[in-house]
This record gives C-alpha cells, sequence and structure tokens, in this order.
C-alpha cells in the first residue's frame, strides 16, 4: 500500500504514467476475482453434473476467446475453426495413449501444450492457404478447409479413428500430488488452470504491438498496408496464435470427455464457436466469456431438458443478431456510464418491467415450440405432456388457446415495455450530457 | 545527389484504355510540389502509382534513387514515403491515440511483435503524443477516432501519414471538403508537419497550391504538360489552354479584393 501511494504521487508529477497505473489496479481485481470465482465454484455447485457443465463452459471460453482473435480483434470470419481445435485434440489423445502405453513421458498436466502446439502446427499449414485472402473470400475458404479435413476423418481411420473415434484413458502416468485425473473435480481444476492461464495470455496480446496492428486491420486493411505492415502477414500470424489457444481447448476437451472424434472437426463446431462469441459480443475482449458460458448452458443443460434446445439456440442467436448486434457484452457496457454516474437505479425498474414481458414472451415460445413437438414428433407416445410440472394434453384445445394469449399478452407487454425503456434511457443521457455541458 | 522522387516515362493502362500516357517528373529532396489538373487527368492515378496501390504497366518509378514501381505499398512505406487519402482512411474504431501509435509501430522497429506490452514501448507513446500535439489534437487523445469531426479526422489523416517519419510524404487532397478557416489551418498544419521533408500534393484548392508549394506540374490526359514555379505556371500558356483560363485565375482576383 505504501508503495503504490508513493508512485501515484511521482505519477502526478510526471503527469504520463498517472492514468495506467490505477486501471491496472482495476485489472488486477478483475482477474484476481475470475481466478477466486474459478476456485470456489465447485464448491457451491458440487454436483457432478454441475462440474460437467463447469468444465465444459472453461474449454469453451479458451475456445470463443481463441476464435474472437479472428473475428472480433482481427475482422476475421471464418467457418473451419473447428479444424484447429479438433485436431489439436487427435494429436493430444493419441499423445495421451502413448503415454498411457509408457512410450513417452508426460504429465497429463501439460498435455494442453501439445494440443496447442499441434493447433499452431495447424494453423500455419492451413492458414498459409486460407489468409492469402481477406474477407468473404477468406471465410470461403475456411468452410473449404473445413469440410476438406472433416472429409478426410473418414479416409485416415488410423489417425481419426473412423465413426467411433479414438478413445483414451486420462489415467495415467504418476499421481503429481495424489492428482491422478480420476474424479470430475480435479478435470475442471486442470481446465480452470489452463482457461485462466489462456485468458490472460490472450488479452496480454491484445496489448502487444501485433494485437493493435490487427485491430487497425480489422478498422481498415488498406490503410495498414500504407503505414509498413503487411496485412497478410498480420492475418497468418493472428490465424496461427489462435489456432495454438483453439488446439489447447482441444486438448483439454481430450482430457474431459477422453473420447475425439470427426464431430470434433466438424462444420458444426465451427458454426458452435461463432456462435457463442456473437452471442457474448465479438467487439469486447470478455464478450466471448459470456458467449461461451451461454452457449453451454444451451447446448449441455437445455438439451437435457428438450429436445428442441437447437432450435431456441438458433431463435435466441437470430434475435441477437436482429437486436443486439454487439451481443449481451455491448448491453453491459452500455450500462457502464450509468453506472459510474450513479443513473443505473433509476433504469431498474423499467428494465425489470421489461424482463418481466420478455418472460411472458418466452413462456409463449417455450409452450408454443413444445406443443408442436409433441404433436409432431413425439405423438407416437400419447399427447399428454407437462411444461414446468403443469400437466396437459397436446391433443386438446386449450393449451394452444393458453400458448396464443401468452402470445398476445407477451407482445403487448413488450412493445408497452420498449417505449417505457427507451424514454427513461433518453431521459437519463439527456440528463447526463447536460451534467457534463 | 538523386532526386526523392523521380518518375521517368510512367505509363499505366486499365484494359486498352491508358490512363497515365508517359508521366515524366522529378522532384528534388526538400521540395514542396504540388500536382494539379482537371478532373480525370489522372493525378490520383499516379499517387497510387508511385505509392504502390497500383503497378505502372511501363516506366520507371525511383525514391532516392531506388526502383519502386510495382512494389507492395508496405515495401515502398518502410523505404520512407508515406501517403494520405483523398477519403479519410483512418481506423475508425481505435482512439487517435491509438491511430497515430499504430502507425510509428512499425518505424520504431516492433514489427509484429507479440512479445512487447504496448504500454512499455515509452518511444511509441512519446512519439505518438509528440504527432498528437503536433496536429493539435491532443484534447481529443482518445475519442474514438469515427466520433471526429471532418476537418479533424483530416488532420488525423495527415497526422497518421507523417508520424512513421517517412521523408517523402503525398498527400492526396488535404483540404478537400474544407471551409476556407478549415482549408488555412490545414496549410498551416502541412506547413509544419513538412519541415524538411519532400511534400508532394494534389490539390484543388488553388490558394494553397500557390501558397504551399516551390513548384507546380500540371497534369493533363495523363501527361505533366508543364513543371514550373508558381509565377511561371501562372503565366503559362498552355496550362491556361488547359484550365480555359478560369480556375488559375481565381487567386489572383482573390488577391486584388
Amino acid at each position: 500500500m505504501e508503495t503504490t501511494m508513493q508512485q501515484r504521487r511521482e505519477a502526478v508529477v510526471t503527469g504520463r504514467t498517472m492514468r495506467y497505473r490505477p486501471l491496472n489496479l482495476a485489472r488486477w481485481i478483475i482477474w484476481g476475482l475470475t481466478a477466486f470465482l474459478m476456485l470456489v465454484m465447485p464448491l457451491f455447485f458440487s454436483g457432478g453434473f454441475a462440474i460437467t457443465l463447469m468444465s465444459q463452459m472453461g474449454i469453451m471460453i479458451i475456445f470463443a476467446l481463441s476464435y474472437n482473435m479472428l473475428l472480433g480483434q482481427t475482422g476475421m470470419l471464418s467457418f473451419g475453426h473447428a479444424v484447429y481445435a479438433g485436431l489439436g485434440a487427435f494429436i493430444a489423445i493419441h499423445v495421451l495413449n502413448m503415454v498411457g502405453a509408457g512410450k513417452v513421458w508426460l504429465p497429463v498436466s501439460l498435455l494442453p501444450v501439445v494440443g496447442g502446439l499441434a493447433g499452431a502446427f495447424f494453423g500455419v499449414l492451413f492458414g498459409y492457404v486460407t489468409t492469402k485472402k481477406s474477407g468473404t473470400t477468406f471465410a470461403m475458404i475456411t468452410m473449404g478447409i473445413g469440410e476438406m479435413v472433416f472429409a478426410s476423418s473418414l479416409m485416415f481411420p488410423d489417425f481419426f479413428g473412423g465413426e467411433g473415434g479414438i478413445s483414451t484413458n486420462r489415467m495415467v502416468g504418476d499421481p503429481v500430488f495424489g492428482i491422478t485425473y480420476g474424479p470430475g473435480r480435479q478435470v475442471y481444476y486442470l481446465i480452470a488452470v489452463w482457461c485462466l492461464l489462456s485468458m490472460v495470455a490472450m488479452y496480454a496480446w491484445t496489448q502487444t504491438p501485433l494485437g493493435r496492428i490487427a485491430n487497425a486491420v480489422r478498422d481498415n486493411p488498406e490503410r495498414v498496408e500504407f503505414i509498413g505492415y503487411n496485412t497478410q502477414r498480420v492475418r497468418y500470424l493472428v490465424l496461427i496464435l489462435s489456432a495454438f489457444f483453439a488446439g489447447i481447448s482441444g486438448a483439454l476437451s481430450a482430457i474431459n470427455f477422453e473420447i475425439v472424434s470427426a464431430e470434433n472437426v466438424s462444420a458444426v463446431r465451427s458454426g458452435g464457436v461463432l456462435l457463442a462469441a456473437f452471442i457474448g459480443g465479438a467487439g469486447v475482449f470478455f464478450g466471448p466469456v459470456i458467449g461461451a458460458v451461454v452457449f453451454i448452458l444451451f447446448a449441455v443443460a437445455l438439451s437435457d431438458l428438450t429436445k428442441a434446445w437447437l432450435l431456441y439456440l438458433g431463435l435466441f442467436f437470430v434475435l441477437m443478431v436482429m437486436f443486439v448486434p454487439g451481443g449481451i457484452a455491448s448491453l453491459l457496457m452500455m450500462q457502464v456510464p450509468l453506472l459510474a454516474r450513479g443513473k443505473l437505479r433509476r433504469m431498474l425498474p423499467d428494465y425489470g418491467r421489461a424482463a418481466a414481458a420478455g418472460l411472458v414472451l418466452l413462456a409463449a415460445v417455450i409452450l408454443t415450440v413444445e406443443l408442436i413437438y409433441k404433436v409432431q414428433v413425439d405423438s407416437a407416445n400419447g399427447t399428454t405432456m407437462s411444461l414446468f410440472r403443469i400437466g396437459f394434453d397436446a391433443g386438446t384445445v386449450t393449451p394452444w388457446l393458453v400458448a396464443a394469449a401468452l402470445w398476445v399478452a407477451g407482445l403487448l407487454a413488450c412493445r408497452a415495455a420498449r417505449t417505457r425503456v427507451r424514454a427513461t434511457w433518453d431521459k437519463v443521457q439527456a440528463e447526463m450530457t447536460g451534467g457534463t455541458a | 545527389m538523386s532526386a526523392a522522387l523521380e518518375l521517368n516515362d510512367v505509363r499505366k493502362k486499365f484494359g486498352q484504355t491508358e490512363i497515365i500516357r508517359g508521366v515524366n517528373l522529378t522532384i528534388p529532396k526538400g521540395e514542396r510540389h504540388a500536382l494539379i489538373g482537371p478532373n480525370g487527368a489522372g493525378k490520383s492515378t499516379t499517387f497510387n502509382l508511385i505509392s504502390g496501390r497500383f503497378a505502372p504497366s511501363s516506366g520507371t518509378v525511383r525514391l532516392n534513387g531506388q526502383e519502386i514501381g510495382g512494389l507492395q505499398p508496405f515495401v515502398i512505406n518502410r523505404m520512407g514515403l508515406s501517403r494520405s487519402f483523398q477519403i479519410t482512411n483512418i481506423f475508425h474504431r481505435l482512439s487517435v491515440f491509438e491511430n497515430l501509435r499504430c502507425a510509428v509501430l512499425w518505424s520504431l522497429g516492433y514489427k509484429y511483435s507479440f512479445w512487447h506490452r504496448l504500454s512499455e514501448l515509452r518511444d511509441a507513446r512519446e512519439r505518438a503524443e509528440e504527432v498528437l500535439e503536433l496536429i493539435g489534437l491532443h484534447h481529443r487523445r482518445n475519442t474514438q477516432a469515427s466520433l471526429l469531426t471532418y476537418a479533424e479526422q483530416r488532420a488525423l489523416e495527415i497526422g497518421i501519414t507523417i508520424a512513421g517519419g517517412a521523408e517523402v510524404i503525398l498527400l492526396d487532397e488535404p483540404t478537400a471538403g474544407m471551409s476556407r478557416s478549415e482549408s488555412d489551418h490545414a496549410v498551416e498544419l502541412i506547413r509544419r508537419v513538412t519541415v524538411g521533408k519532400t511534400l508532394v500534393m494534389v490539390e484543388h484548392d488553388m490558394s494553397v497550391v500557390f501558397g504551399l508549394a516551390d513548384r507546380i506540374s500540371v497534369l493533363v490526359y495523363g501527361e505533366v504538360i508543364a513543371t514550373d514555379t508558381p509565377e511561371a505556371i501562372r503565366a503559362n500558356r498552355k496550362v491556361k489552354e488547359a484550365y480555359l483560363g478560369t480556375t488559375l485565375d481565381e487567386p489572383a482576383t482573390e488577391g486584388a479584393h
């Protein structure tokens, strides 16, 4: 404490370094809280399912952040990012099996390094082709490479394991401090550590010359060529780095699931990470973290509850693209100036109303989707069903009428809430700008 | 001593149409040179040929005696030539300061580094602050570039161009779309930032041209029809014909007011 005060006093004198100190402090607090949260989460959610869920979130966070190095930081829309995570996972699982067979010595904890290097290797290989072009052409080529790798997974069954994939046993080698990676919780902490390291590394990257020039390439590639940078080289290097982190996530998934199959390199995975990054918000560093958490909630938790989870995810994605193109993170960032000025409390009642209206509409959507699913897909088992512990018969007219009523009420309430939120928002904004002028 | 910039019978064809039809131009070091001419004469195309945006179909372009025709823009930039654009070409989502810091990174040797921390690169920060001061945008330091006024964006455009410390500066219509007072301001800025450098500018505003240029070249239909001092250009019969005696009289009448 003594030293920081001293430093700050000095900073005021020189003037220049002043603004960096408090910012760094805030950064330390945020990273510290993140680490703390990762540490204590399993104490509150100690069930097997919760641990699995959080493990997958950690893996997805690394994957989505690595994808955002391309999309959000460099403006490269890739449709084939799963290639790097997937191939990293395959190499990692082969190495793990070799460790199991006693052919190589490597602690399981360091397997993500292998995955990362493998991802980077394929980044060097495929990136050389894809990053020759930018924009739409780049997107098309990544898609082509993705399809190519997926197709070759059936051509080389020795490496990809054919339809069944490659399976492994993560409990190999001598336990270090009694860590065997048998229990899910130990795997969670392994993932958490790698997740934190990767997050810090990827954030640090955004604060380097290459990271900043990547932003410049995103904003205006042409101009970058006229300040001495080869944009193609920038794209290539970013892709290799991004593939490295994707490979880390791949290796962690290999450890977590103890199986890697062709699905790991598929277009579905590539699409998934795009969805996650976009939903969370590609424009802000932590956006994809939120996106990854939401995506895993949809893909793992919701898929346990309903077969229509993909439909809900698609619907959510479409709504986000249409109404919140900056992602969830952009919504949060909009609140920051309000919070700083103590005006957020003014907005809360209207936000509450909007949330209530949204819930009614959500109920309408869920009821409709589930009714249609029951009648169209699942009617062989009879038409009786239950939602939120309320039992009813999809063959009767009542639930459909309820759904219709919910739709009408929800839409009307949403419209009213939107007008109110906007009015209050404008008023608060006017007060804030009025205050400074 | 070789000239800063030397164009020798440079030609450029787009399909069958020859847009630049044998441009010859020699600009000595330290000169402020203006390139003028009617619309469609090929001024911007000439700039694009020099800066590497297009490759010339034939002819040679030399920068300090070295051939640069057909090289990539970033290679030419690293050799000490920097250009601005007619349409504002900045990094719109970055702050003013970050725009300038990006523009100095290569010249300070940081290349594609991902092992340096930007906040610790004192030379990059100081150079960016210096340019910020020079272009008079220090009060807008942390403003996102897209939120600047038009005149401020033009100033930033010039700032990005000069930040890397290039010896030869090409400015493409730096005062286009500016009001009289803004344009006077811009002339002052250009004068300030190009001290000791070689400047080539395309400009339509004749008061800017005659106020800044040591020599003027007139480009008509892809050919340089005259290169001379401002006074001689004003008196030149061929130039008057090309301009139909209208535009060039403007500064003279203005002066008479």
